[in-house]
């Protein structure tokens, strides 16, 4: 599978997206936000960073870069789509998901490992994640406080649309284990459609136990998962 | 009679220089935790009768001279709800003088 990172000026996790893609078996290159094209790709990672210097709004400006206008075209067309940290926030303020990430409550910065409940399996995102499993990732930012007004929260919910959230150790969903005060521990969702996704920790950091997790890697085994099932219905 | 110096009827030839002031403020139904702290310290302070801090963002937009105030109003409505603000969760205010 071909995966497209995007690279933005000030993006830092690019590198570390490619990493975790191609440690996983398959072939991951750098887009620059510059191109209007994506060329030949299965998957686009929106990375994680402070794009733009994070100047005006997290992900405001990216939005407008040249790529944008072709992950907005391939997700049209069904093609998946993961943002993660100030990728999440770009895809925000591209309208591809709802709602929008402000300043975590206690307005401080948090970089440390959360724990994640997955809410459900019915998505390319998360369809691998073995049942009950909780997720030990890292988180690292400052403004990755979920809001969204109540109807659209409400949508969300009916949709099925939150995949992942902010739980302790046995996977209760408390205020404690909430870094940011996003609404319903929310740390991750998906569109309507399902094919574009995005979440403030970061699965691409914990992807080998060298690092002290790899249970990001079951995010990428679903996109993976999704990938191949596409390409078998493709081909019958 | 005194010399009328007001824009409209400005006695000399001047271009004046038109500015749009933009002002976003956070919605009312989303956390605003950089005005809550501000106001809790003020509070500390001694400031009596404070109910509410709101910190929001302050833009200026320097427009050419001779600008249609009509259109320009207009194209930063416009610029406001695209870039300058976030609608999910900021209002703004414009004006144009």
């Amino acid at each position: 599978m071909n995966f497209s990172v995007l690279q933005f000026p000030a993006s830092n996790c690019d590198q570390d997206a490619v990493h975790a893609v191609r440690l996983l078996g398959h072939s991951a290159r750098l887009v620059w936000h510059k191109d209007a094209s994506l060329g030949d790709t299965d998957c686009v990672i929106v990375p994680g960073g402070f794009s733009y210097g994070d100047y005006l709004r997290c992900g405001a400006i990216a939005r407008f870069s040249p790529v944008m206008q072709a992950v907005k075209q391939f997700a049209d067309n069904g093609g998946l789509v993961l943002g993660i940290c100030n990728g999440f926030q770009v895809l925000t303020e591209a309208g591809l998901l709802p709602g929008a990430l402000i300043r975590n409550r206690d307005l401080q910065f948090h970089c440390e490992n959360i724990f994640l409940k997955t809410a459900t399996n019915d998505s390319p995102f998360t369809s691998q994640i073995p049942s009950g499993k909780i997720l030990r990732v890292p988180i690292a930012h400052g403004e990755g406080c979920y809001f969204a007004d109540e109807e659209t929260l409400a949508k969300l919910k009916a949709n099925n649309q939150i995949l992942w959230q902010y739980c302790d150790a046995s996977g209760n969903l408390t205020d404690t284990a909430n870094p940011n005060g996003a609404l319903q521990n929310i740390a991750g969702i998906c569109n309507e459609k399902r094919n574009v996704a995005g979440l403030m920790p970061h699965p691409e950091r914990a992807c080998e136990s060298l690092l002290g997790s790899d249970d990001g890697k079951w995010i990428f085994e679903s996109l993976f998962a999704a990938l191949k099932n596409k390409t078998v219905a493709q081909a019958a | 009679m005194p010399l009328d110096f007001s824009r409209e009827n400005h006695p000399f030839p001047i271009t004046f220089r038109m500015k749009a002031k933009i002002i976003i403020t956070p919605k009312k139904a989303v956390l605003d935790p950089q005005g809550k702290t501000v106001q809790t310290a003020l509070e500390h302070m001694g400031y009596t009768g404070v109910t509410g801090v709101h910190i929001g963002k302050y833009i200026e937009i320097d427009l050419a001279p001779g600008t249609d105030k009509a259109a320009a109003t207009k194209a930063i409505n416009d610029a406001a709800h695209k870039l300058l603000s976030n609608p999910v969760i900021e209002d703004y205010k414009l004006e144009i003088e």
